[in-house]
């Protein structure tokens, strides 16, 4: 029995886009966390610490996400620890999230000059507090626009959670495309909601990156 | 845990995967080249003097770029035959990869361009050379050498968003991998070497770009 494709329909579209909000909102502060502390790994003065970190960003940038979904999700199932798509999931796009956050914000410790790391040290500040009162108020700075820019991606990311089976937009378009049989209307729908959530956060990610050039050429204008 | 890992079975088909291997590589060169033609195209039109051609290379842009791949591949393998575009698997899979490149290999040529100095193109305006000479003697040599390292770590990432197709079974190295699983039910065995599969093959390339930007352009470096 095919179904026509009416405002019920459009309606379950947008209900499912909260499961792809709220994956990819739960994604994005575990991989903050994560994101964090591979950072801080990565541009530690300890040898085996930093090339730790340097390890799990480079196998996570450098497989495919689907091929990280899978792994979870089957992994977790024989680990007998869940075989829910939901956990497996958000885990999964934690550990994502996690490695690019960490990769981004290493690269803007990184840009903090280096100076200011020896004028914290010459002020006679323990290594702790040269990071939190030196020099992550800097890179927090630089690492805004970036930060929202990997949003995006991360947001564009949770539609492969559908294919281990997790209802959010993409599941939901085959499910509806599955009654209505109307695929061409149906998917583009789905690609303007994701647009919906997606352009605006482009539109930041840019808008936040050209203050910060006006800025940074005040200040290169200033140093003399 | 009582499970029995067995990589066995894997190993028995590692050709199989191997050969999955070869056409994800071809497949994503084969994108690439495509994709970066219409990338130039949209960089081209995006820098037009006509509005609408600008308005136009800046939608498409945009929309697939805040758009995920996923549903650009299901939009084209499941939306298009409705108005009479019906492809195989492995068409629906390079078109809907061309068109998602063309759009991020459009900034990228886009940055190429714009980091040629302006000095050196009123110098060629001065000379009197034609926007073609231009292009050909000014802007082209010094716009590949920026945008180099971007297009291999383009390469590479549509390379392992590639993996995507296989969700319309287009012919590469996950779809192959599909195939086992379906056939062996040793998921996890089978993705774990396939992941590996993907690491090696990313870092090989990043060796190999890594290698060609230096040999063709090292001798730059002293001018």
């Amino acid at each position: 029995m095919i179904r026509e494709f009416t405002v019920n329909e459009l309606w379950l579209l947008i209900l499912a886009a909260r499961w792809t909000v709220l994956l990819s909102a739960i994604a994005f502060v575990g991989g903050g966390a994560g994101g964090f502390i591979l950072a801080i790994a990565r541009v530690s003065p300890r040898g085996p610490v930093a090339s730790l970190a340097a390890a799990f960003i480079k196998i996570v940038q450098g497989t495919p996400l689907l091929m990280q979904l899978y792994l979870v999700y089957f992994g977790a199932s024989l680990l007998r620890l869940t075989s829910d798509a939901w956990t497996a999931a958000a885990l999964a796009l934690t550990l994502y999230a996690s490695a690019f956050l960490g990769e981004i914000w290493r690269g803007c410790i990184q840009a903090v000059p280096r100076e200011q790391w020896e004028a914290a040290r010459a002020l006679a500040l323990g290594y702790p507090s040269q990071l939190s009162s030196v020099i992550l108020p800097q890179a927090a700075r630089i690492a805004l626009p970036p930060t929202v820019g990997f949003l995006v991606q991360l947001l564009k990311g949770t539609s492969l959670a559908s294919i281990i089976g997790f209802t959010e937009l993409t599941r939901a378009a085959a499910v509806v495309n599955n009654a209505t049989f109307r695929p061409l209307i149906v998917y583009a729908i789905v690609a303007a909601l994701y647009f919906i959530l997606c352009w605006p956060l482009s539109l930041l990610s840019s808008h936040l990156e050209r203050r910060l050039e006006q800025a940074g050429s005040r200040t290169v204008a200033f140093q003399f | 845990m009582d499970y029995v890992f067995q990589f066995g079975v894997v190993w028995r088909d590692f050709p199989a995967l191997l050969l999955g291997a070869w056409l994800t590589v071809r497949l994503s060169a084969l994108a690439m080249g495509l994709g970066l033609i219409v990338g130039v195209a949209t960089a081209l039109a995006a820098a037009s003097r006509w509005r609408a051609l600008r308005a136009l290379a800046r939608v498409y842009v945009e929309a697939i770029r805040n758009t995920p791949f996923l549903v650009q591949v299901l939009f084209v393998y499941l939306g298009l035959p409705s108005i009479g575009l019906r492809l195989r698997p492995d068409q629906a899979a390079l078109l809907a990869m061309v068109i998602n490149l063309g759009a991020y290999a459009t900034e990228i040529v886009r940055a190429g361009i714009k980091a040629v100095p302006a000095g050196q193109l009123e110098a060629g305006t001065a000379l009197g050379l034609s926007s073609w000479q231009l292009f050909r003697h000014v802007v082209w040599l010094p716009a590949l050498r920026a945008i180099f390292p971007a297009l291999g770590s383009q390469f590479i990432l549509i390379m392992l968003a590639s993996s995507v197709v296989s969700v319309i079974s287009a012919e590469e190295l996950t779809a192959v991998a599909d195939t086992l699983v379906a056939r062996h039910f040793r998921s996890f065995e089978v993705y774990l070497v396939v992941t590996g599969m993907y690491l090696v093959m990313c870092l090989a390339f990043q060796a190999a770009f890594a290698a060609i930007h230096r040999a063709l352009f090292a001798r730059w470096r002293a001018v």
